[in-house]
């Protein structure tokens, strides 16, 4: 045990600075430090993978700015959204970022509970966002208005429902952590992924306000 | 019963031609002869605990590679098929819908399943190697994106045999490929199966932008790094802008065929257009993704084997870069005969003409490079030799065809099939073949046979010009592509025989590859320097093949073409500039099987959504979602190599000293 | 030593035949126009090929002069510098001249990609004849609306006379093309494209559906024969006179996966060409929405967000105008 603590590992050795050649290993390296270090590299991937879905998200939503007057002779944006209930995930979904954020807040305080309690309110409030959401294209489908039923809705159940699957599956990620959390304490693999997680849920907060302006203001104005 | 088992059978399989049956047939064969082997020999655990579930990089790349040379044949195998059926007028060899079904195949196995592998093999053994790092720098994510890979082209690959192959031309333009005009399934297996490996192109493309980033060796700058990783950095810069929208795009067909949505239909409101529109803004992409690395492996070449530094470091660096956000701003090219309007069609000409100007520039780089060297004629130098007249000449047509105007004339037609397999088959295969036999001493130990090899060189090139110089000359007398068939009176006949004849002297050239390898596996010495070509980066400062922790202690860089310096310091019998290091524990990943069963269960998915059989797509999401539980919680994810393993080994491979 | 030098021959003798196969094949259809158009086309192809040669001659002798030059031989006197490996002024140069090449080369195209707008009239004292173009699964309707009568798969025209093309498909898109006359253009279905050209002497020209749209693309060929104004006056009344009738059923079945060969039509239903565009524009899409500029934050999508909207205009608004200028014909 003394002996692995005494070593610095190849990845952080490897992630010196570029440009401070020789940086010598092995004099103020320990596990925690290591693993800070490779966890970082884990973080970096993981802002690379939202750029990635950024364009996922632009193309999606020029696919709806082309298509969403193309309505077929059915329903518009007009007679379809039913705005109270889209202010209303608006206002859920933002403030889930809030309590993701405050989780965050929490775990460098390293209050456990804080964090595993705040995790959970941002796991209630992202459950009933997708409730709200899935609530809302059920009465649309009854309402006869498919995804079959024209381009624009092809659309706009694609483009909002790949939010709603992002987000679901987000939750599904975060009832996990909760798992870890409880199970591993506050450590540096586990908070990189509360980080991480917690980026994720920014970004499709971020996402959403673009549906919200783009889709819903912009359809019923 | 039995009738109705007869019909499913008649249904799920393809039957009625004898083709098809041959290929059941082989392929059967080669499976119970894979089977025995393994089961004589005892070798199903070795297969799996060493390959199948590993993690190191250089064998993931290994395994790309096999993975690659399988599809070249295959892919190549097509491109036979076509040529002999249009060897001469009215052959009535294959009927038309076969036809189209080979020349889909074709298109999608060649750039997506024989270049993508090939390169991101080449990118794994050698990106860690050049740049002094462990591993990449997500070795379990690294291994998904392999076995995605393979599963995803298997997939697409199993629609020979079951199904029926897709039909609609290799980027499947909707409305041709909506269910409307291609009701089968060959359809649905095109899309799940570039979905899928799609998905792990893009996750190689993440890896490679962090490893080369965060883990090189202390002291390397970037403006220091081998020409290749930097290659292999704007490609996967490309790689992450452009294949979420081929994700999309694929996507979006998928809902068109399974869900009943408009998107690209010709009724309901749906814009075919936008289909065209989003393929190509990453098919275009796309094709300096697998050429921006073969310009990073003739770098590397040429100034091995002209013993020199390579010229103009920055300008390359720089041309590299340019053409990587250029290559975002010209997909309209590929149909400027739309009718968009003489505004558009202007602008994007001139940004597919500004792609020449820093191609060009590298290309007087490496003539500089070889100008006061000492040019060996190696099978990696020749490959490059003959790549630079062939890339120059297909470059030149490109911007024949990039003149918006001139274009109406050569769109569709051989002019373009030739402009585009010049590129390349000049470019990116000449390369990848390059990079190849320059890298085979660093993978396996030994280098190839030289002798084979120039024979293969030759056939290739030869068979190159001779199956597609006469191809623009069709271009330019009519001949449009994807035809099966044509008549006497057109005048065609003689030069497509020619050209047929070029693409079976490649085909030959191709089969003295595999008896150079197989020969060379037999008979050629091993290579006990790991330098056998007096290189001049870090990957030939190791033993071949590599130990998996490929560096003992992590080399310290001082200089571009670190190694070659420090050779000619000793030969001059100057003091190195580096300190020993003391050999420490290294931190490695362990094995895992998640990549290997989650790409399968996304196979049994995908498959289940191409049938609609839900009792295999549920399950297969299912095991995918499990899969990344199972990761998420395993904490116990790598372990350390103990000092004196390190030491026997380097002293196992070192041989004495 | 023996085997490079039976390469060599096999080499020779193989470009010796592609040579002389070249030869005999030449004057392919491009470089051979017969009309303004594909002349026009000729002209630029052998400008920009020059263009380009400029730089590509020098290049390939380059190579050649240095990979013999500095080859590794033990006696090799040529100059022998391993460091050297950056030169400012020649970095310009080769910087330099592609730029000046290609800015040239861009001056040219714009101006060609102008003129040869394929929906610009050619100039001519005569008025231009109209024919509308339809792409089947797998044929090609041709009306000719001033005429009144209708032909599958062949097409007959008065030479030295601008043709107008009016463009669509009620099928997958295809792609027009008559290589001696000129370029070719897409047939999309929901749009009409409008393509002049022009034959200057009488003859038969060889035209193509250049683009792949599903199993017997292949036979959707066609003879484009261009003839004096009295052969197509009197051709003319022979179709009027010996034909069919093509009606909207005998058109709906027309249009249904097939193949078929040369056909004539007296008479076919009106406004036949309108319909077949208006088909497929659907209720509300003129409804176009241009505030899509939050959406800038991706270069490269937005890019195709106004570009697709633009192509959608642009086309729209000829559909638009076509129709109003078919409305005006017909009455």
């Amino acid at each position: 045990m003394q002996e692995r603590k005494m070593r610095l590992s190849p990845r952080e050795a490897a992630h010196t600075e570029v440009g401070h050649g020789g940086h010598s290993a092995g004099h103020h390296g320990h596990d925690e430090h290591h693993e800070h270090e490779h966890e970082s590299l884990k973080t970096f991937g993981f802002w690379l993978f939202l750029m990635t879905d950024c364009i996922l998200f632009a193309s999606l939503f020029a696919c709806y700015l082309v298509l969403h007057g193309n309505t077929n002779g059915g329903p518009t944006a007009e007679e379809l959204f039913e705005m109270p209930g889209v202010i209303a995930e608006t206002f859920i979904l933002l403030t889930s970022s809030f309590t993701s954020g405050l989780a965050v807040l929490a775990m460098h305080k390293k209050n456990l509970k804080g964090l595993i309690t705040w995790l959970a309110v941002t796991v209630l409030l992202g459950a009933s966002f997708i409730y709200l959401e899935v609530d809302e294209f059920l009465k649309m489908v009854h309402e006869g208005a498919t995804i079959s039923t024209s381009a624009f809705l092809s659309s706009f159940f694609t483009l909002v429902g790949t939010h709603g699957l992002h987000v679901s599956l987000g939750l599904c990620w975060m009832i996990g952590l909760i798992f870890q959390l409880k199970r591993h304490g506050i450590t540096p693999v586990t908070m990189r992924k509360v980080n991480v997680i917690s980026l994720y849920w920014h970004f499709l907060d971020v996402v959403w306000i673009f549906v919200f302006t783009i889709v819903y203001m912009m359809g019923v104005m | 019963m039995l009738d109705n088992i007869k019909e499913f059978a008649s249904e799920f399989f393809v039957t009625g031609d004898p083709l098809i049956y041959g290929a059941d047939v082989s392929i059967g064969l080669a499976m119970i002869a894979i089977i025995t082997v393994l089961t004589y020999f005892k070798k199903w655990g070795w297969l799996w605990r060493e390959w199948l579930t590993t993690v190191d990089h250089k064998r993931v790349g290994i395994m790309y590679i096999i993975a690659s040379i399988l599809m070249l044949f295959r892919g190549g195998v097509d491109a036979l098929l076509m040529r002999t059926q249009i060897a001469l007028p009215d052959i009535q060899f294959l009927e038309a819908e076969h036809y189209n079904q080979i020349f889909t195949t074709h298109g999608v196995i060649m750039i997506l399943f024989m270049a993508m592998p090939l390169m991101f093999g080449l990118f794994n053994i050698v990106v860690p190697l050049q740049i002094g790092a462990r591993d990449v720098a997500y070795p379990f994510l690294n291994s998904l994106s392999f076995w995605m890979f393979f599963f995803g082209a298997m997939l697409f690959n199993m629609s020979f045999v079951i199904g029926g192959s897709p039909d609609a031309g290799w980027l499947s333009y909707a409305p041709l490929s909506e269910l409307s005009h291609s009701p089968g399934v060959g359809q649905d297996f095109y899309i799940w199966g570039i979905q899928i490996s799609g998905i792990g192109s893009l996750a190689t493309g993440i890896n490679f932008i962090v490893t080369i980033l965060k883990m090189r060796a202390p002291g390397m700058k970037l403006m220091q790094m081998p020409m290749f990783s930097w290659s292999v950095l704007s490609s996967c810069v490309t790689i992450i802008f452009a294949f979420p929208i081929l994700t999309v795009t694929l996507a979006l067909l998928f809902l068109d065929r399974y869900l009943g949505a408009h998107f690209f239909t010709l009724d309901g409101g749906g814009n075919p257009m936008m289909y065209v529109n989003l393929i190509w803004m990453w098919g275009h992409p796309e094709v300096y993704i697998v050429v921006l690395p073969a310009f990073g492996i003739f770098s590397e070449v040429v100034a091995t084997f002209s013993k020199k530094k390579l010229f103009g470091y920055k300008s390359m660096v720089f041309a590299m870069m340019i053409i990587s956000v250029l290559s975002f701003f010209t997909w309209l090219h590929h149909f400027f005969t739309m009718g968009s309007g003489a505004d558009v069609n202007a602008f994007f000409a001139i940004t597919t003409m500004l792609i020449a100007i820093p191609t060009g520039v590298k290309i007087f780089n490496w003539l500089f490079t070889m100008f006061r060297g000492r040019i060996t004629f190696t099978t990696p130098m020749l490959w490059t030799l003959a790549f630079i007249p062939c890339f120059v000449i297909g470059g030149m047509t490109g911007v024949l065809l990039s003149v918006a105007p001139a274009d109406f004339q050569f769109h569709n037609s051989y002019f373009l099939i030739a402009h585009f397999h010049q590129v390349l088959i000049g470019g990116v295969a000449f390369g990848y073949f390059a990079g190849l036999s320059y890298w085979w001493p660093k993978m396996f130990g030994f280098k190839l046979n030289e002798k084979l090899g120039k024979w293969a060189f030759w056939l290739w090139n030869i068979g190159f010009y001779v199956c597609f110089m006469p191809q623009y000359f069709l271009g330019l007398d009519g001949m449009t592509r994807r035809v099966s068939e044509y008549s006497w009176d057109m005048g065609w006949g003689p030069l497509n025989l020619v050209s047929t004849i070029g693409g079976f002297l490649m085909g030959i050239g191709f089969l003295f590859q595999v008896w150079q390898i197989a020969h060379s596996i037999k008979f050629m010495e091993r290579d006990t320097t790991g330098d056998p070509w007096n290189g001049r980066t870090l990957e030939w400062s190791i033993p071949s093949p590599a130990p998996l922790y490929n560096f003992a202690t992590l080399p310290q860089v001082k200089d571009q073409d670190d190694w070659w310096e420090d050779k000619q310091r000793k030969q001059q019998g100057l003091p190195s500039l580096k300190t020993p290091q003391p050999i420490e524990p290294i931190h490695m990943p362990k094995n895992s099987a998640i990549p290997f069963i989650k790409s399968l269960c996304w196979f049994v998915a995908g498959f289940g959504f191409v049938f609609d059989w839900l009792f295999f797509a549920i399950p297969g999401m299912i095991g995918v979602l499990i899969c990344m539980l199972v990761r998420s919680f395993s904490y116990d994810t790598d372990y350390y190599i103990p000092v004196d393993e390190v030491k026997r080994t380097e002293a196992a491979l070192r041989g004495t000293n | 030593m023996k085997k490079p030098s039976t390469l060599k021959r096999i080499t020779a003798a193989l470009m010796l035949v592609l040579t002389m196969v070249l030869l005999s094949g030449c004057n392919p259809m491009v470089l051979d126009p017969k009309g303004p158009i594909g002349e026009s086309q000729k002209d630029l192809i052998y400008i920009s090929t020059l263009l380009c040669a400029i730089i590509i001659v020098p290049v390939l002798i380059l190579t050649v002069i240095i990979v013999w030059r500095y080859r590794d031989k033990p006696d090799n006197k040529a100059g022998y510098a391993p460091k050297w490996e950056h030169s400012t002024k020649l970095e310009v140069i080769w910087w330099g001249i592609p730029i000046i090449i290609i800015a040239v080369l861009a001056v040219v195209t714009v101006k060609y990609t102008y003129d040869l707008e394929p929906s610009k009239a050619i100039e001519s004292e005569k008025e231009p004849l109209t024919i509308e173009v339809t792409s089947l699964d797998w044929k090609w309707l041709f009306t000719y609306p001033e005429q009144g009568i209708a032909t599958v798969n062949y097409l007959k025209f008065p030479e030295d006379r601008p043709i107008k093309f009016k463009l669509t498909s009620d099928a997958p898109m295809n792609s027009f093309w008559i290589p001696e006359l000129g370029g070719q253009i897409y047939t999309m279905s929901g749009m009409a494209m409008t393509l002049y050209l022009q034959a200057d002497e009488p003859g038969v020209y060889y035209g193509a559906g250049a683009n792949f749209s599903g199993e017997h693309f292949g036979k959707m060929r066609f003879d484009a024969t261009a003839i004096s104004d009295e052969e197509f006056e009197s051709w003319v009344q022979e179709v009027k006179g010996t034909s069919e009738i093509l009606t909207q059923d005998g058109y709906n079945k027309l249009s249904e996966q097939s193949t078929v060969g040369e056909v004539s039509y007296s008479a076919f239903p009106e406004g036949l060409f309108d319909s077949i565009v208006m088909k497929y524009v659907t209720p509300g899409s003129s409804g176009h929405h241009h505030g899509g500029e939050e959406e800038e934050k991706e270069g490269e999508s937005a890019e195709a967000q106004q570009q697709v909207d633009q192509n959608k205009m642009s086309m729209d608004m000829e559909t638009n105008e076509t129709n109003h200028e078919n409305h005006a014909d017909h009455q």
